[in-house]
């Protein structure tokens, strides 16, 4: 069983966002990058496949050499060799345009990416990898287990839950539940000094023509200040509520 | 020509973010004169509430082999319509996970999560969610065609009613399409409001002390009509479900009001609640973060301040 586990390097979940002068890109100034929140529990899961069913795991992002502390962090939490596809990340359509390249000439069983990365929140990568090879989709999948030659996979829906069957080779798109917290590998001094010698392929990218322009960024408008009310005057939280915020 | 809308449905019935979804490319059709087109998928509910929102045509696809959702067959069906270049989802779970195949199958670009109407129709040009909710994107899609997602509860519903005519359209999707089979089904409580879709979400953290507290949040969303809501530490330690997770690795939601008890606002948890429109915070230390990214706030404990707060709501809409 061969599994491919797309990481995204993001900034930490508690970096403030900062974006530069110009308007058209992020502030990296003083932000930690980590592995997308998403990526890291479909990583842990592929992980523990490789320990209990003899997965191999291959991890591959889309970056430049910036982004090799959050695939050599991916190693040392167990993945055995690592893709990198030397471009500045572009669009979801490019980054699933080299994923799938890459999936379908190693003939990977699994692809698994975080449902949506935290910072362009773009949720695209994991469904144009399957509508690119053709493959069945799970999106949104909060259990994963594999028998043979196929998956059963628990999908969380607007309405509930499914239970979904699918063949070889199945792309996932994955989310917190897949594992829980608890399960996520923080990694050892023995798998640090192991991820150090554990293959890196940089590959180069396929060209793909983007239709797509960022005009820019900003930040979202400051809410006003808070209005305080006595925990014993409730009664006048309901009338702002109504009269005022006119919510209720 | 016509915006193609995917009016998407729950056992037959619209939902709320099939309107938004209208609403939406009524927004995009008032700027550049096109009409707008619903497509809806083994829908039993009645036409009308899509002309409200400005849907001039409704084309109705009946087929026994999408009563079980597959990305590739959504996508295959929608695609075989071939009606204008422009196609709008709601971002929904299913909506957005066949989405990208879709832009495939069609050949066009893909824009997901819009937040905001389009300021320029030609090139389309609007804003959409990024760095969950701590940045906001323009983008534009400067030629060619165009799969758009609508944010839940971020545009909302806008009324413009047209007179409308239903047409049946056929699609070749079959069984054989199906690369994903469903085994079984687990809806969510009955009755409960979809988080996501909530105008109003009650949420619950850590300073509820247990799950066996639960009641009085749940009496609280039960009498203003609200979904309920959780804290991370709250799902990881199966107090509730992960399901009611909001927060950056959680479900992100815009409802109109978000309550807040016991939660002491952590970034992580701001960012999937932070483009709610009004926040109350209740919480018993005066320095929780929350408080500052609040437009209302109690300070006291929950167990005082909640049961009052349920007499009073129940004495409001008693009024």
């Amino acid at each position: 069983m061969k599994i491919l586990v797309c990481i995204s390097s993001v900034p930490d979940t508690t970096a403030k966002i900062n974006f530069t002068a110009d308007g058209k890109s992020l502030d990296k100034n003083g932000v930690q990058f980590v592995i997308n929140p998403h990526d890291e529990y479909c990583l842990t899961r592929a992980v523990q496949l490789q320990e209990t069913q003899g997965a191999t795991v291959t991890v591959i992002t889309v970056g430049d050499a910036s982004v090799e502390p959050v695939i050599r962090k991916a190693l040392a939490i167990g993945a055995n060799d690592a893709i990198r596809v030397n471009a500045a990340s572009g669009d979801g359509f490019f980054v699933a345009t080299q994923i799938a390249k890459a999936a379908k000439d190693g003939a990977y069983d699994i692809i698994l990416a975080g449902r949506e990365s935290i910072d362009f929140n773009g949720a695209e990568v994991p469904g144009f990898i399957a509508g690119m090879l053709d493959y069945p989709f799970i999106n949104g999948c909060i259990n994963l287990k594999v028998e043979g030659n196929s998956v059963e996979a628990i999908r969380e829906s607007d309405s509930g839950k499914q239970t979904i069957t699918a063949n070889f080779p199945v792309v996932i798109g994955g989310e917190n539940g897949l594992v829980e917290d608890s399960e996520l590998k923080i990694p050892n001094m023995r798998g640090i000094m192991s991820a150090r010698t554990k293959p890196l392929n940089v590959v180069e990218p396929e060209q793909t023509v983007s239709k797509l322009n960022v005009v820019g960024y900003q930040k979202p408008a400051e809410r006003g200040s808070v209005k305080m009310i006595d925990k014993d005057n409730v009664a006048e939280l309901v009338r702002l509520l109504h009269e005022e915020a006119k919510v209720i | 020509m016509a915006i193609l809308v995917y009016a998407e449905s729950h056992e037959g019935q619209y939902k709320k973010a099939a309107f938004e979804a209208i609403s939406y490319a009524k927004s995009i059709a008032e700027l550049s004169g096109d009409s707008v087109t619903a497509v809806a998928i083994n829908a039993t509910d009645s036409s009308d509430s899509l002309y409200r929102y400005g849907a001039s045509k409704v084309l109705k696809i009946s087929s026994e082999a999408l009563k079980s959702f597959s990305p590739s067959a959504y996508a295959k069906a929608i695609s075989e319509l071939k009606e204008g270049d422009t196609i709008v989802l709601p971002a929904t779970a299913d909506a957005s996970s066949f989405a990208p195949i879709l832009a495939l199958k069609t050949g066009f670009s893909l824009v997901t999560n819009l937040t905001a109407a389009p300021s320029s129709a030609s090139p389309f040009t609007a804003e959409r969610k990024s760095f969950s909710g701590k940045g906001i994107e323009t983008i534009q899609v400067t030629e060619g065609g165009k799969v758009l997602t609508v944010l839940q509860n971020a545009f909302g519903t806008k009324e413009n009613p047209v007179s409308g005519t239903e047409e049946t359209a056929n699609v070749s999707v079959s069984d054989s399409d199906l690369k994903e089979k469903i085994t079984k089904t687990e809806p969510v409580s009955t009755g409960a409001v979809d988080l996501k879709d909530a105008e109003i979400v009650v949420s619950g953290g850590r300073g509820m002390k247990g799950p066996e507290n639960w009641g009085m949040i749940e009496e609280l969303a039960n009498l203003l009509g609200a979904a309920t809501a959780c804290s991370k530490p709250v799902a990881d330690m199966g107090w509730r479900p992960h399901s009611e997770h909001v927060g950056q690795t959680g479900k992100a939601i815009s409802p109109k009001l978000y309550i807040a008890v016991g939660i002491s606002g952590a970034i992580q948890h701001l960012a999937g609640v932070n483009s709610s429109k009004t926040i109350v915070v209740i919480n018993s230390d005066a320095e929780a973060p929350f408080f500052k990214s609040a437009d209302y706030g109690i300070v006291g404990d929950a167990f005082e301040v909640l049961p009052k707060l349920n007499e009073e709501v129940k004495k409001f809409k008693g009024a």
